[in-house]
This record gives structure tokens, sequence and C-alpha cells, in this order.
């Protein structure tokens, strides 16, 4: 059983079993979010698609669409909220998109800018991580890391390896390397994997790519994060 | 050399007069004079306090991130750092760039020479110079200059300009572009760029000439001052081509002696260990680097321009080549070396630089061609480039796993470390010994600084080697004499 909803005062179908976000994407209504895939489930872990519904705010990656629901979503309030929730992504990592090979591809870049986030509000925690390098083709710069498991998820159910996963809460929170020794060269992780180019910020690299693309010719430096998603469909 | 005015004795009943910051110089500098009851100058020393520590942040980190990474030392010369880098990484990863990446990347390293020097002349020095050092200091800038002089403002601007679209074209952006990848480049020159470009070269040579012609009308005009102003033997050093030509992106170390004689030549970048040492002295944080033959006392040197011009045989464009005779002959025999030279050599080399923009404008390499190349991975690679204020070392390891292990960086203003410490000296004696201080008495110590265009921000190791450095970076100012390392 579909029906309808108001988003942002317009009217949106749905059918049954849609998401918030989902529906609104059909409907050509971007909602930003950072740990949903269009080829996976939903997460629910950045909250980055927070919406406001009957006055509650909600994660629309994971609540279903029903009908006669009124949704806000771009409007000075839940922007705000998201810029917030941006920064302090921001602080927890080591996050420096001036000599980042990932700047243009970066979707958390890409989100500041599409969200007018132009300082970082909260002192740096300057976590330290170091980076593993041990595997050939891929390198692993874990300062830049969101915990949106998208590796995790993509290496568990795609490629059926499992070489990712979560540890540790709050501050403490980091990704692992599923291996006794903790170090990707340890693994069966190929770079062929889905899990190798699925991460949305600079963790998961190829080796060896840097800057071949200046900057200034790559995805998000040519059109903004809500138009790519809505175009392509990414 | 000359080192009696270095510590004077008794130094706690001296008077201490503080000059800071040297104002206009990117950093801080810090100049300390110790004067005795009678306002005689017993002491003169140099401090640079400000610190970054890059080479730790380099460690570690991946080497194709290195030449982005490395523009962050130095917010007035971030292609020379680009550059460095990158021709140190196509030794470690064995590759002779390709001829376009070649011609791209002299083109960008050009468009460098050219903005700074124009940077440096026309807006931090020619309102010392035409002004005069005890000119009221708010006339002493560059809006002064284009009220009186608005032609040499004009084009001192449209020169930088010009210089800045230059690097944006070849690097992608103004600041902290990315053309320059391990390996080769990024990006061709656009055609559109090319062409904007070509119609205006034909200005910038024209406004360069005029440029020279400026710093020998002020020669002319007070030869006093600028033949005899901080004056002081010097051995030099710089890249050298193979066949004796004036080059700023490539060639081989050569140093001459403070009478113009040939010391050493032909020495492969990759081997500049074998012929450089750095000292450290307790009461500076940057290193004095010496030629190690000669040792700490006789073996330092001057780098940047008035260090090339007279290193080099000869200047490959004609015009500039045309302007070194003229300068070289205004030596008489004995190689120029007061400290305003600099001013004359370093616009020299802006003429060389639009002549040699103008020639690479005209290459259709520029347009098309293989950017990157393969070679053989080794582990090491040194990178040397004649930055605008002078020579540039970049020196990598890098593990098989891609991670830079070692870097060692020596920058042109720890090249000019003892020179300018022995400028301020000199100017200092000459000066101001006896004299009462004044405003105007304190800038010719800032503008023997300024001559030698010091980038002090980005001159100092630092973090992990010396363990004090950030207590003391953060006490800013007074405390350089409390600098005591073992
Ligand atoms: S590595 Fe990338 S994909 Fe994996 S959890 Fe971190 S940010 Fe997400
Ligand atoms: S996108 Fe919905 S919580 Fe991350």
């Amino acid at each position: 059983m579909g029906g309808k909803f108001l988003f942002d005062g317009r009217p949106v179908p749905f059918e049954e079993g849609q998401t918030i976000l989902q529906a609104a994407r059909a409907a050509g209504h971007y909602i930003p979010h950072l740990c949903w895939h269009p080829d996976f489930p939903p997460h629910g872990s950045c909250k980055l698609c927070v919406v406001k519904v009957g006055g509650r705010h909600v994660s629309s990656c994971a609540l279903p669409a029903r009908d006669g629901m009124e949704v806000e979503s771009n409007t000075p309030e839940i922007n705000g909220e998201r810029r917030a929730l941006l920064q302090m992504l921001f602080v927890e990592g080591n996050h420096f998109c001036p000599s980042c090979e990932k700047s243009g591809n970066c979707q958390l870049q890409a989100l500041a800018y599409e969200l007018d986030m132009s300082s970082a509000r909260f002192a740096h925690f300057y976590p330290d991580r170091p980076v593993d390098a041990s595997h050939p083709d891929v390198l692993l710069d874990f300062n830049r890391c969101i915990f949106c498991e998208l590796c995790v998820r993509a290496s568990r159910d795609v490629d059926h390896k499992g070489v990712f996963a979560l540890t540790g809460r709050g501050i403490r929170k980091h990704l692992v390397v599923n291996a006794e020794s903790g170090r990707l060269a340890d693994t069966d992780f190929a770079v062929s994997d889905r899990a190798a180019d699925i991460c949305p910020v600079g963790v998961i690299l190829r080796k060896r790519v840097g800057f071949a693309v200046p900057i200034g010719e790559r995805k998000y430096d040519e059109a903004s994060i809500s138009s790519v998603a809505m175009e392509k469909g990414e | 050399m000359d080192s009696s005015l270095e510590t004077a004795a008794g130094r706690e009943q001296l008077r201490r007069v503080v000059i800071d910051p040297v104002s206009r110089v990117e950093g801080h500098g810090k100049v300390t004079l110790l004067l005795d009851e009678d306002d005689h100058v017993r002491e003169a020393r140099l401090h640079i306090v400000e610190f970054r520590g890059f080479e730790v942040f380099i460690q570690g980190r991946p080497y194709w991130e290195v030449p982005v990474m490395v523009q962050r030392l130095c917010g007035i010369c971030p292609v020379s750092h680009h550059l460095a880098a990158s021709k140190a990484m196509d030794r470690v990863l064995g590759i002779p760039i390709t001829r376009s990446a070649e011609k791209l990347r002299r083109l960008m390293h050009y468009g460098q020479i050219l903005q700074s020097h124009a940077l440096h002349f026309f807006h931090l020095s020619s309102p010392d110079l035409l002004f005069g050092f005890e000119s009221e200091v708010g006339k002493r800038n560059i809006v002064g200059v284009a009220a009186a002089y608005p032609e040499v403002a004009r084009q001192g601007v449209l020169l930088r300009k010009f210089g800045q679209e230059v690097i944006r074209a070849t690097a992608g952006k103004r600041i902290h572009g990315t053309g320059s990848v391990p390996g080769g480049m990024n990006r061709h020159l656009a055609v559109e760029d090319r062409d904007a470009l070509r119609a205006e070269i034909d200005h910038m040579v024209e406004w360069s000439r005029a440029a020279v012609e400026l710093v020998k009308r002020l020669h002319r005009a007070d030869p006093a001052l600028y033949d005899e102003f901080g004056r002081f033997r010097a051995n030099v050093m710089s890249l050298v081509r193979a066949d004796g030509a004036m080059d700023l992106y490539h060639g081989a170390l050569r140093f001459r002696d403070a009478d113009g004689r040939i010391l050493v030549d032909k020495v492969p970048d990759q081997s500049y260990r074998s012929l450089i040492r750095e000292q450290v002295k307790p009461w500076s944080y940057m290193k004095f680097p010496y030629l190690q033959q000669l040792g700490p006392d006789e073996g330092w040197y001057q780098v940047g321009p008035l260090a090339r011009v007279q290193n080099c045989d000869f200047i490959p464009t004609p015009l500039a080549e045309a302007e070194r005779r003229e300068f070289i002959d205004h030596g008489r025999g004995e190689p120029v070396r007061a400290t305003l030279a600099y001013h004359w050599a370093r616009m020299i080399e802006l003429l060389h630089a639009a002549e040699v923009i103008r020639d690479l404008l005209g290459d259709g390499d520029l347009l098309e061609g293989a950017l990157l190349a393969d070679g053989e991975r080794g582990n090491e690679g040194v990178g040397i480039i004649e930055a605008p204020r002078g020579t540039l070392i970049h020196h990598y390891q890098v593990g098989d796993d891609d991670l830079v292990t070692m870097c060692n960086l020596i920058v042109s203003t720890t090249h000019n470390n003892q020179a300018m410490n022995t400028a301020v000296r000199e100017v200092a004696r000459r000066y101001l010994d006896g004299r009462k201080l004044t405003e105007g008495l304190l800038n010719h110590i800032e503008v023997a600084i300024r001559a030698y265009d010091p980038c002090l921000s980005c001159a100092t190791h630092a973090l992990g080697k010396m363990p004090l450095v950030l207590e003391l970076a953060d006490a800013g100012g007074e405390v350089v004499d409390r600098v005591v390392r073992d």
C-alpha cells in the first residue's frame, strides 16, 4: 500500500516499503546522506539524512514513508543540524582538504560545501591514527574515517570477506582490519573488491594514483553533490 | 669568517634593543642588538623564531602526496616546494620525465620566479629604495609608490599578476596547485591560456627591462650607498647547467669563493650531501649550512639572485645576458658584493624569466605529448631547484610500502642564514654603532635583511629533533636568549 506525503510542502508519492529518502529521491528531491548508499540497506549511523516529521527529528534513510506525513528537510533548522553533524565529523578525524588526494571526490568535503559549512566550530581532537601501507595496491589512511561502515558492509555482504570491522565506542571508536596482525596485507583483500572503491571519504585509496586527475577537474569540483546524486544516482 | 660581533663578553650588563617583527617579511625574524652603556653595538644577531617542523609531518605519508603537501611550507613560494618535491620523487620512481612534462614544469617555475621577484621588488623593496630608508614609515609601501610613481607601481602589479596567471595555467590554481606529480605532470597548457599569456608576454619583457633600468638608475644616483651598504666577502652557490648557463630549474652544483674563483663544480644534485654540512648554533633554530671542505667558519655561502647571476658563465637569453655583462663590468674585475646589488641581480633574473616564458609559449610540446613516464622504482631521491630566493633542496627516502621514511629539506633562507647575519652585523657596525637609535636607522637593518627576500616562516628545522622548540615558539619575542640546547 503506497501513498503520498508532503516533502517541504510538495506532494511526493511512495510505494510500500520505501523510506522517506528513497521516495524523495525518486521524486527528484535530494536529502544529504553519508552512510546511506543506493546499493546497500540503510544503516542509520551518520544522521546526515535527518528530517523533521511531526515535530520529531528522524533519519530519513531508515524511516518508511507513511501516507499523509509532513516532512521538513531543506529548512534552516534541519540544515543547521546537519552542519553541526558535519562539523563534529571534521573535528573527530584528521581532515586536511588542501593536501588530501580525495579532495574533489570526497563526500564529506562536498557536503560541507553543499551545506555552507565555513568553519570547524568545535575543537579538533587530532586523533593519532597511523596509516596502513602494507598492502601492495591499497593504502588505508584511517585519519579520515567517518565510521559509515560502508566498507564493512561491502566486504562482508558483497565480497564475502569481512576484511573490515568497527571497534571501540564513543571517542575510541575506530576501524580495524580483521587480521591477527591488523594489517591489510595479511587479509585476502583485493583492489578489485567492492569495498576497495566504496569509501565516501579518503580512507581506502588505490596506491600511486594521488593527484593524477587535477584538483578542479574532479567529480564534485564540476557539480555539487546534490546534482551528482540526483543526476547520476550516486 | 668575521664573527667578532657574534657574542659579546658580559652580555648580562648590556642594554638590549629589539626590532621585532621585521615588517613585510613573511613570517617573523628578530634582530637583537646588544648595546653597551654608550650605545655602541656590541652584538648583532638575526633570530628566526617561527618554526614548523614539517619533516615530521611528511614522514609516514605516501610519496605521491608530498608535492602537494609541501606547498604548505611556504606561503610565498609554494611552487618551488611543489617542484623540488616532484623532482625528488621522479628520482625515487626512477623516471626521466617526458619533454612535455619538463617544459610545463619549467613554465610553471619561471612563472613563479617572475611573480615572486616582482612581488619582492615592487611591493616589498621599492618603497625603501625609492623613498629612502629613513623616510616616513607610512609612505614606505606600494600605495606610496603608486602615488609617487604610478607607472612603476602599475607595471609591478601587472608583472606579478602575469606570473600568477602562468602558475594558474600550469599548476591548476594560483596557490597550492597540483599540476606537477611524481613522474611528470597531470595537465597540459590549455590553448586559451597559451593565447592569453602570449598576448601579454611582450609587455612583460618590456616592463622587466624597465625594472632593470630602474635599479641601475638607483645605483647610479647613489653609488656610495649602493656599492657599499652591507658589503662583505662571501662564497656563493647555485645550480648551473652543464654548459655553464644559468638554469633555475635544473643543473649541477657549483661553488665560487669570495674572489670569484670556482671552488667546486659539476656536482650532481643527488650528491649534495658530499658537499654541504649543516651546523647547529645554540642561539638559533635555523641551521647554518657550509661547504664541507672549507669547514663552518670559512665555508658558509650566499645563494639567490646575487649568487646566481655571478656564478653562471652566461644567461641563455639575450636581453638578460646583456644585462648580466653590464652587471659584471660594474664590479671592475671583482665580484659584486654589496647587499643592495641583490635587487639589481633579481631584476636581471626577472627579465630572464620573462624571456624564458616568451620562448616556451611558442612551444607546441606544452599543448600535447605524453605527461607521465615509467621508470624503475628506487628508495631515495634528491630534488634541487633554484627557487626565487635561492637553492632549495628536497631529499627523501621512501620505503617499499610507498611511505616516506626520511625527509630532509634545506630552504634558500637557511642557506643564506650566515650571510644574512653577516649583513646585519656589517650594517650595524657601519650605521648604528655609537649613534642614537631612530626608526630610520633601525630600518637600515631591515633593508639589509629584506634584500635577501627571506621567507622566514619556512626555514627552520624543529619538532622531534629539537625538543625545546615548541616551548620557545610559544614564548615568542623576548625569550630567544633563553635558548640553551645540549
Ligand atoms: S573506511 Fe571509509 S567506508 Fe569504511 S567506515 Fe571509514 S569512512 Fe566508511
Ligand atoms: S544517511 Fe541516514 S543516517 Fe546516514
